[in-house]
């Protein structure tokens, strides 16, 4: 075990010991995060554990046990998987351009014997991870020299482009969050991230310059989201239909809701995507502003666990993982929500936990089971 | 120090930057939050009304469509159950087998079920499609015994307009049919109750022109449905408010009986109240029936009522017009004696003929009449004593007196296409013909031939003005949901009563050893007062007139004379007044009055009237005439009489 640092052996608690010092409140607020999606899932199915709430629950299930799974084995251990990966996920990216089989319009699924997997999530923990090991390794001083800003930016770019190849906008974007939170909280200069903001807007620009012309950047159904955000009164039953019958399905729920079971709108169709991406307009119909806030405070706690837990880490890998999994998981709800109460296009982002869907929620359960072994083998105080 | 020394170093710590995140990250959640708030407690009101909107569906309670009933309450247009049989394809599972099974408890013809499995494959699976309709109450109780082996197939009940006395009654009553699209077009009409698929709306007569009484007002049920459009469940309901109940003036026995003693001929007779204008009976044979429209008539039924060159779908009394021929001698003798061109006593020579220019004007009776006076020009309806009042009134004069009794303008009844006639003066004739009027003009405008027209309706109203004094005005609609239509007072006539009495002499002269004498009524309190016409439709030229003009009876019938009569009686106490006209159906006085008769004998008895009433040597024929109209002997006369 010489590749392990001494300095974690300090303290460590070992044996049924590591399932004590888990994480434990952080884990009872996913359970809780959880357990309103299985409600939600349950209402929308009319009152019925079919067809969606019972896989989630059973997925849930093992995503939870994996999680502590991962949280048992030592941090270091996965400081060394980082770039093993990161390297299996880009490559299963390549894969899925190449292989991939069209689901949803875009090509995002690969098929390895009996499951399927979806690279781009891997690559939302892979990515933390290998930047989190990255920093981990490099001196503090050389972290803001420009040499050593390029490689973490090409491993941030790469599975970014690969991503919006599939297309998948959600899923770059998330990408391209989780990494720079991790050079972030590595302490990259702040120039670095106005220069990045700067280009980012220009990007933005020439993007929507490109529409219509033979060198459009983006696919035409991702403008019309664009647009159809901009304006969704222009098309309230073409484009703009989900986010009007969002935003009514929201606003109806008033205060406290119109009750368990009792939503209308989701209950009637009226909705899309009712048990996935905009399953938040269901918990506001039926549980009002105090549903949707309690939502939002929950996820809100998560988040300040990790980045508590993240901050008073003294291994900088843990540290910098938890910062990351924790930005990364602040950003998919805040899009999902932003989306579906109109403040953003729709992007196609799940809302973590809550929307049906195994795959991203496994993955999920697996990135803060990181977070738990980060937790559990941090370094022990020596004094 | 190499990179992996870094670790062993007191690591250090990300809490500067983690607290910038977490500010960062506290401004995003508050933007959600503050969002949260925007949509949820400060816009919910505008929200929840959408949703409310996108949720319930107001789906249309179509009214019960207001009865039409005669004076005595007996129905003439009612709704009836009209039981259906739809089918839904989610709850059949397999359509193609429960049709076929359906198909041998009820008549299904494989078209049909064609028909219907198209049009539910082209449906959402939860839509009911229609599979048979008017079907008897038998064939549902069938369908309903076998509903375990017949899934998705629902029974379903809902009114459809009926007639009892369809024949008799179409004309006057009109009948409904499914709303087109031209209907939607020109109703201009914003009651949503159009908007359902079929729904019955008056298509003639009083259906028509008293649509906006009958329909009523639509219930509505509220029903909560997804965003398929598939019904959830009902959330409320208001029930609709009725059509309004319709109380005619006409009588139903006496509209019934003179369809039936008109039977075979193209003919109208109108019946009228002479004291207060309630129109009794409006009949026009033949007759056709208004239930075969009420759900679309076949084109071949369609094509027979069109093609009858006794004209069913006319109605002939309110809409048909003809030249009056003599009976409008009674209107000429008025305005002759009021304007004082002539008085009772004067004698007028009738020599067979009149000259005018190198013109003549021939008298129906060749021989001549010898000197008229007024009783007999009208009893003996004497063509040169009236070419004498035309050439001495003019039209102007003519024209007025025939305004002021009824003529020549369209009266107010809720009948669609209530005829005008024609009345004409000078002017008339400068601005449509492009001529000056001529004597011959008056000539012809004396015996209600030329340019003169006048609907049957129009007649009746002339008599019964003349018969009371008054301006008598048809009425129609006796009471609208129970209360009564006001009737205005009629006012007395502009004219002389010494003068109305010299015309009605004449008229009573005519059932007494005049034109009319074979009809007239023996019974003395029934006497009645009359005026035979006979009008041309060909025109006789002077070599037919010297070869001798040809019978009625060898013409083809189109070519034939119309028969007119008018008549009122009783004489001295007038009640009820009846124009009648047969069509091509030769002289008045052999043809019209005989059938004229009959039916004020029948309305001043409420019934068959009692055998006494007609002429010694008649009585036989007229047994013999009830028993081939199926009317068995004698009905008990005076019968109540609302």
């Amino acid at each position: 075990m010489s590749l392990l640092d001494a300095g974690h052996g300090v303290g460590a608690p070992r044996g049924f010991g590591k399932l004590l010092a888990l994480n434990w409140p952080l884990l009872l607020l996913l359970t809780a995060v959880g357990c309103a999606g299985f409600l939600m899932l349950f209402s929308v199915a009319g009152g019925s554990l079919h067809p969606w709430a019972e896989p989630q629950m059973i997925r849930f299930g093992v995503g939870l046990v994996g999680m502590v799974a991962i949280a048992m084995v030592d941090i270091r251990f996965w400081r060394l998987m980082a770039p093993v990966a990161y390297v299996v996920s880009l490559l299963l990216l390549v894969a899925v351009d190449v292989m991939g089989f069209v689901g949803m319009g875009a090509q995002r699924w690969i098929q390895l014997g009996p499951i399927q997997i979806q690279p781009s999530e891997m690559m939302k923990i892979a990515l933390v991870m290998v930047l989190a090991a990255y920093y981990h390794r490099l001196p503090v001083a050389k972290v803001s020299r420009p040499l050593w800003v390029i490689l973490p930016l090409l491993l941030v770019l790469m599975p970014v482009g690969l991503v919006l190849e599939q297309p998948d906008l959600g899923t770059a974007i998330l990408l391209l969050a989780g990494g720079g939170a991790v050079m972030f909280l590595a302490g990259v200069s702040l120039w670095y991230f106005a220069a990045a903001i700067a280009a980012g807007a220009g990007a933005v620009t020439l993007v929507l310059k490109s529409h219509g012309t033979d060198w459009q950047l983006i696919h035409e159904y991702q403008f019309r989201r664009i647009f159809t955000f901009l304006d969704p009164s222009a098309d309230p039953l073409g484009a703009g239909y989900h986010i009007t019958q969002a935003k009514i399905a929201m606003g109806s729920g008033g205060l406290a809701g119109r009750g368990y079971m009792q939503g209308t709108q989701s209950r009637l169709n009226f909705l899309p995507e009712k048990h996935t991406d905009f399953i938040l307009t269901t918990l506001a119909e039926e549980f009002g502003f105090v549903g949707t806030a309690s939502l939002l405070a929950l996820y809100c706690l998560i988040v300040v666990f990790c980045v508590a837990s993240a901050i008073s880490n003294r291994d900088r890998f843990g540290a910098l993982l938890t910062g990351g999994v924790a930005s990364t998981f602040l950003l998919a709800f805040a899009i999902n929500m932003g989306m579906v109460m109109g403040l953003m296009p729709v992007v196609g982002v799940p809302l973590p936990l809550v929307s049906y869907g195994g795959s991203a929620m496994i993955v999920l359960l697996a990135a803060f089971g990181l977070v738990q072994s980060a937790h559990v083998h941090r370094p022990r105080n020596r004094d | 120090m190499n990179g992996r020394g870094g670790a062993h170093e007191p690591a250090p710590r990300i809490t500067r930057r983690g607290m910038m995140l977490l500010t960062l990250q506290a401004g995003v959640v508050g933007a959600l939050g503050w969002r949260m708030r925007d949509l949820q407690i400060v816009q919910n009101e505008h929200f929840a009304l959408l949703a409310e909107e996108n949720r319930v569906n107001i789906r249309l309670i179509p009214p019960a469509r207001g009865l039409i009933l005669d004076r005595a309450g007996r129905l003439m247009a009612g709704n009836r159950q009209n039981y259906r049989i739809s089918m839904v394809r989610e709850q059949a599972r397999d359509p193609e087998a429960v049709l076929a099974r359906l198909a041998t408890i009820i008549a299904l013809p494989p078209e049909v079920q064609e028909r219907v499995l198209k049009e539910m494959a082209g449906r959402p699976a939860f839509v009911p499609v229609a599979v048979a309709e008017h079907l008897s109450w038998e064939d549902v109780v069938r369908v309903s015994a076998n509903a375990p082996v017949l899934p998705g197939v629902v029974p379903e009940v809902g009114l459809s307009r009926f007639y009892p006395d369809g024949p008799s009654t179409s004309h006057v009553v009109g009948y409904v049919g499914p709303v087109s699209e031209s209907d939607l077009a020109k109703l201009e009409d914003p009651d949503p109750l159009l908007q359902i698929p079929r729904f019955q709306i008056g298509k003639t007569g009083i259906e028509a022109k008293l649509e906006a009484d009958l329909r009523g007002e639509a219930g509505n049920q509220r029903i909560e449905v997804s965003a398929a459009g598939r019904v959830m469940r009902e959330l409320g309901r208001v029930e609709g408010t009725p059509g309004k109940d319709l109380e005619l003036t006409i009588d139903l026995e006496l509209q019934n009986y003179a369809m039936r003693r008109m039977a075979g001929e193209s003919a109208a007779a109108a019946v009228m109240d002479v004291t207060n204008g309630d129109i009794l009976a409006l009949a026009s044979a033949p007759g056709f029936d208004a239930n075969s429209f009420v759900f679309g008539i076949r084109t071949g039924e369609w094509n027979a009522l069109l093609n009858d060159d006794h004209h069913p779908l006319n109605n002939k009394t309110i809409t048909g017009t003809y030249p009056p021929g003599s009976t409008f001698k009674i209107c000429m003798a008025l305005a002759a004696l009021e304007a004082g061109v002539v008085s009772p006593g004067d004698g007028v020579f009738c020599g067979g003929s009149t000259a005018l220019g190198n013109r003549r004007f021939h008298c129906w009776k060749r021989g001549g009449h010898g000197r008229v006076d007024l009783r007999r020009s009208l009893s003996q309806s004497c063509d040169c004593y009236y070419y004498e009042m035309g050439r001495r009134l003019g039209p102007d004069r003519i024209s007025a007196m025939a305004h002021v009794l009824g003529l020549g303008y369209a009266h107010e009844l809720p009948i669609p296409a209530v005829a005008t006639g024609n009345m004409p003066d000078a002017a008339w004739k400068k601005e449509k013909r492009k001529e000056p009027w001529t004597t011959g003009d008056s000539f012809n405008y004396g015996i209600g031939q030329g340019f003169t027209l006048a609907s049957p309706l129009q007649l009746a109203v002339m008599t019964a003005r003349v018969a009371s004094g008054r301006a008598i005005k048809p009425r129609l609609v006796r009471r609208i949901d129970g209360v009564e239509v006001p009737v205005e007072p009629a006012e007395p006539l502009p004219v002389s009563e010494r003068s109305l009495k010299a015309v009605r002499d004449g008229m009573y002269a005519v059932s007494q050893g005049g034109t009319a004498a074979r009809s007239r009524i023996v019974d003395p309190a029934m006497t009645m007062a009359g005026k035979t016409g006979t009008s041309q439709v060909r025109i006789i030229t002077a070599a037919e007139r010297a070869a001798g003009v040809t019978a009625n009876e060898q013409l083809p019938w189109n070519r034939r004379d119309h028969a007119l009569f008018v008549c009122y009686a009783p004489y001295d106490n007038p009640k009820y007044a009846v124009a009648q006209i047969v069509e091509h159906g030769g002289g008045g006085s052999a043809v019209a009055a005989p059938i004229a008769r009959d039916i004020l004998l029948f309305a001043l008895c409420g019934g068959l009237p009692p055998l006494e009433a007609y002429p010694p040597e008649q009585r036989k024929a007229i047994e013999e005439q009830r028993a081939a109209m199926g009317l068995a002997g004698t009905a008990p006369a005076g019968s109540d009489r609302a």
